[in-house]
């Protein structure tokens, strides 16, 4: 069997970031991530050399195979488009996250706190069931395995980034914590990592996601999180987004802001990515313990796009894993009212970063719609706008009700209640499941559990 | 149509004008020669730019008043006639918002200025052709404040040749800082449209000294470590921060953001600032007015309030 050539990487508990991987096709080179350009060095190479800075510095290495440069960038996409006041606090964001990648106190302590209080490894769980739902009448068909995020602590995968941020945070000195959330999930993982550390926190969501989201308010509240509604714009998740960067900037010098996103300006979407993608490399460990080699298929539900990132990552050089991100279609892709920014999008700049966003004709952002409050966000993080350009990730779509099926679905053939984010990755597996090959290894990022949205379920499903 | 607008406007803008005759006799002369262009509707006012404007006040020891308001609020109209009255009750640069529905840099009165914009269906083309009308009435240069999103979905290039055919003299773009600025300083210097850069609190010195150098027009110093919006006094940071841009550059210094009371005015100059920005103190007084013309009667009374601090 080929795979079983390559050995499954050793089961290394350094989770945090493991940026100068030892792999051939690793898309970092140790020492640009090693020793960070001064600030400073930085500056001046941008002033003094502005016209060619994009040559100077892809001179040495293919565009494509460190992900990303030293500005932030995915090929175009990505990159700083903030307010000059957050720009210090960035680089210093930006060196602490590289410095941490070399210190093994820190990485000791996120690895004990990933284990013993997230309760990380997550299973890769066969879904006998679900697999035999998807068999053909001749008895063939792909075999599918979620991997369990849903049994983290808090619920969802949003933990993984969210202890490790407050670590983060605890370094920098900043003892004011703010965050932004669209289904609660992020919020609660902050308000729970805030609690844990003895950190004030805020967090701010859209008065419309509150409502949709009233069980996680509660919880953030429990743990003592201080939950600001955002009636602004169209008082969901890019609101709040806005409002915790104004929160930001306002309070830089005191506070970390917690992105929950691998979107948001550079550092966070290599930073959150970085520590979303113990995902994808416990997968990778566990498929060769149960099969002996790699997924052929990776599924997960992209709204920001940070469970997909976390799965996608450690996959990304292995070109004949397929990658497939499925977005949220709302109404329907031609009913204007959807969360599809990959599939119907346009090129722009939001919240920090370039990347494929929903925009009418005067680049105002356009309100998004989706069931799953978690996916309702009209942009993407810069890292999938540039895997999707470059032909690398696959991304599809799936509308409320395919979602509202696949959530049923779950939770009678597996006894697993999906988040409805998740569900929209699950509902893809209609479409995709008859054209894979007998046998093909599917992975799911089960990337939340569904509590939380059992009263929007209420309203639409007759059980 | 349009000849009706202009004499529409030409009465509203009388009694502003004489109220701030006192301004100073540049104003004066200027102001006459525009009544009789305005008349003429055909003719326009060569305005002079930014950094000229600066140079010529810098000359007389004045001090530049930059006031902003929001483009749109309450309608377009209301606005084309806020530009002449702010023009003629002696403002010396005109900071004109275009209204974004994700204004991530400003607080929550020029937010809500924008939100009331869009709503009315203002849109970057009717702003543009409000300007072609009004622009040449005015002895003041017009700056664009806009977020990069409406820049970029329009083309920079095509962007920048827009607003010059529009008689627009200088640009800010609050969400893009130093390093992301290559393609609109190349575009904006084709154009000939000053691009105003903005330096911060937290701004380390070493990288003030990058911006100071590459901002075109004047150096807009933001006074305070937050979004747009008035307060209560001005940090005392400012006088510091002043002295050391103006060790790094002999450009004109313009502090904003939270000046929003004469007092203010008279501080950072005491400070010594070249220019005053003067934003959400404005916005809110077109913004809560109860009909447009009130509006713009309390905006005539504020900017002359201001025009005095000055002197």
């Amino acid at each position: 069997m080929a795979a079983s050539i390559k050995a499954p990487p050793s089961s290394s508990s350094r989770i945090f970031p493991t940026l100068p991987r030892p792999q051939p096709l690793s898309p970092f080179k140790p020492a640009r991530f090693t020793a960070s350009p001064s600030p400073t060095r930085q500056l001046r190479s941008t002033i003094s050399c502005t016209l060619v800075r994009d040559s100077a510095v892809r001179m040495d290495a293919p565009a494509q195979s460190r992900r990303p440069d030293s500005f932030g960038r995915f090929g175009s996409f990505g990159g700083k488009y903030v307010p000059e006041t957050l720009m210090h606090a960035l680089s210093q964001l930006e060196s602490a996250f590289h410095a941490l990648a070399g210190d093994d106190d820190f990485q000791k302590e996120l690895d004990g706190i990933l284990k013993d209080y997230v309760g990380r490894e997550s299973p890769l769980y066969f879904a006998e069931r679900l697999t035999e739902h998807y068999k053909r009448p001749n008895g063939e068909g792909p075999h599918i395995y979620l991997k369990r995020e849903d049994l983290n602590h808090t619920g969802a995968h949003k933990i993984n980034n969210a202890v490790a941020q407050a670590l983060l945070a605890k370094r920098l000195g900043k003892n004011r914590i703010i965050a932004e959330t669209g289904a609660g999930q992020h919020g609660v993982a902050t308000a729970t990592v805030c609690a844990r550390f003895g950190l004030q926190c805020i967090i701010y969501m859209g008065a419309q996601d509150m409502e949709r989201q009233a069980l996680n308010v509660f919880r953030m509240r429990l743990l003592g999180a201080e939950v600001r509604p955002v009636h602004s714009g169209t008082a969901t998740l890019k609101d709040a987004t806005s409002e915790a960067i104004r929160d930001w900037v306002t309070n830089v010098e005191t506070t970390h802001y917690i992105l929950g996103s691998v979107a948001g300006p550079h550092p966070y979407p290599v930073m959150v990515r970085e520590f979303h993608a113990v995902i994808g490399k416990e997968t990778r460990r566990q498929a060769f313990e149960k099969w002996g080699g790699k997924p052929e298929v990776l599924v997960a539900c992209v709204g920001g796009g940070s469970n997909a990132m976390g799965l996608f990552h450690e996959f990304v050089d292995d070109k004949e894993v397929r990658l497939i991100g499925v977005e949220a279609a709302g109404f329907g892709l031609d009913s204007g009212k959807h969360a599809a920014t990959l599939t119907k999008g346009e090129v722009g700049v939001l919240h920090g970063a370039m990347s494929y966003l929903l925009q009418d004709e005067d680049g105002q952002i356009v309100e998004p719609h989706s069931i799953s409050a978690g996916l309702d966000y009209p942009g993407v993080g810069p890292e999938h706008s540039f895997l999707k350009d470059i032909g690398r990730a696959e991304y599809y779509s799936c509308t409320d009700e395919e979602a509202m099926e696949a959530f049923k679905r779950l939770s009678r053939l597996e006894g697993i209640i999906p988040a409805l984010e998740t569900s929209h990755a699950l509902a893809f597996l209609e479409k995709l499941c008859p054209t894979l090959p007998d046998g093909a290894k599917v992975v799911l990022n089960c990337s939340g559990r569904g509590d939380k949205d059992v009263q929007t379920a209420i309203k639409y499903l007759q059980v | 149509m349009a000849l009706a607008l202009k004499s529409t406007c030409f009465v509203q803008l009388k009694k502003p004008k004489s109220c701030c005759a006192f301004r100073s006799s540049r104003q004066l002369a200027v102001a006459s020669t525009k009544r009789n262009t305005a008349m003429a509707a055909l003719s326009t006012v060569s305005t002079i730019g930014i950094s000229e404007t600066f140079a010529k006040l810098k000359k007389e020891g004045k001090v530049a008043l930059i006031p902003y308001i929001t483009a749109g609020d309450p309608d377009l109209s209301t606005t084309a006639q806020a530009l002449k009255v702010l023009d003629s009750c002696g403002s010396d640069i005109i900071e004109l918002g275009v209204p974004y529905s994700d204004p991530l840099a400003d607080g929550p009165v020029i937010q809500a200025a924008a939100t009331r914009s869009l709503a009315r269906g203002t849109n970057f083309d009717a702003i543009i052709s409000m300007l072609k009308e009004v622009v040449p009435q005015l002895s003041s240069p017009v700056a664009l404040f806009s977020y990069y999103n409406p820049i970029l979905k329009r083309g920079v290039e095509k962007f920048m040749s827009i607003i010059n055919d529009a008689g627009v003299h200088g640009l800010v773009v609050p969400d893009v800082p130093l390093e992301e600025t290559e393609i609109l300083r190349k575009e904006a210097l084709k154009y000939k449209i000053e691009l105003v850069l903005l330096t911060t609190p937290t701004t380390p010195t070493s990288r003030m000294k990058a911006i100071v150098e590459a901002s075109e027009g004047f150096v807009y110093l933001v006074s305070s470590v937050g979004v747009t919006g008035a307060r209560a006094s001005v940090s005392a940071r400012v006088e510091t921060l002043l002295r050391d841009i103006k060790e790094a550059t002999t450009k004109p210094v313009a502090v904003g953001f939270g000046i929003s009371k004469p007092e203010h005015v008279k501080q950072v100059v005491r400070w010594g600032a070249d220019g005053v920005i003067v934003g959400s103190a404005m916005v809110k007084l077109l913004g809560e007015a109860k009909s447009p013309e009130e509006g713009l009667k309390e905006l005539e009374d504020f900017t002359r309030s201001l025009v005095s601090a000055l002197l």
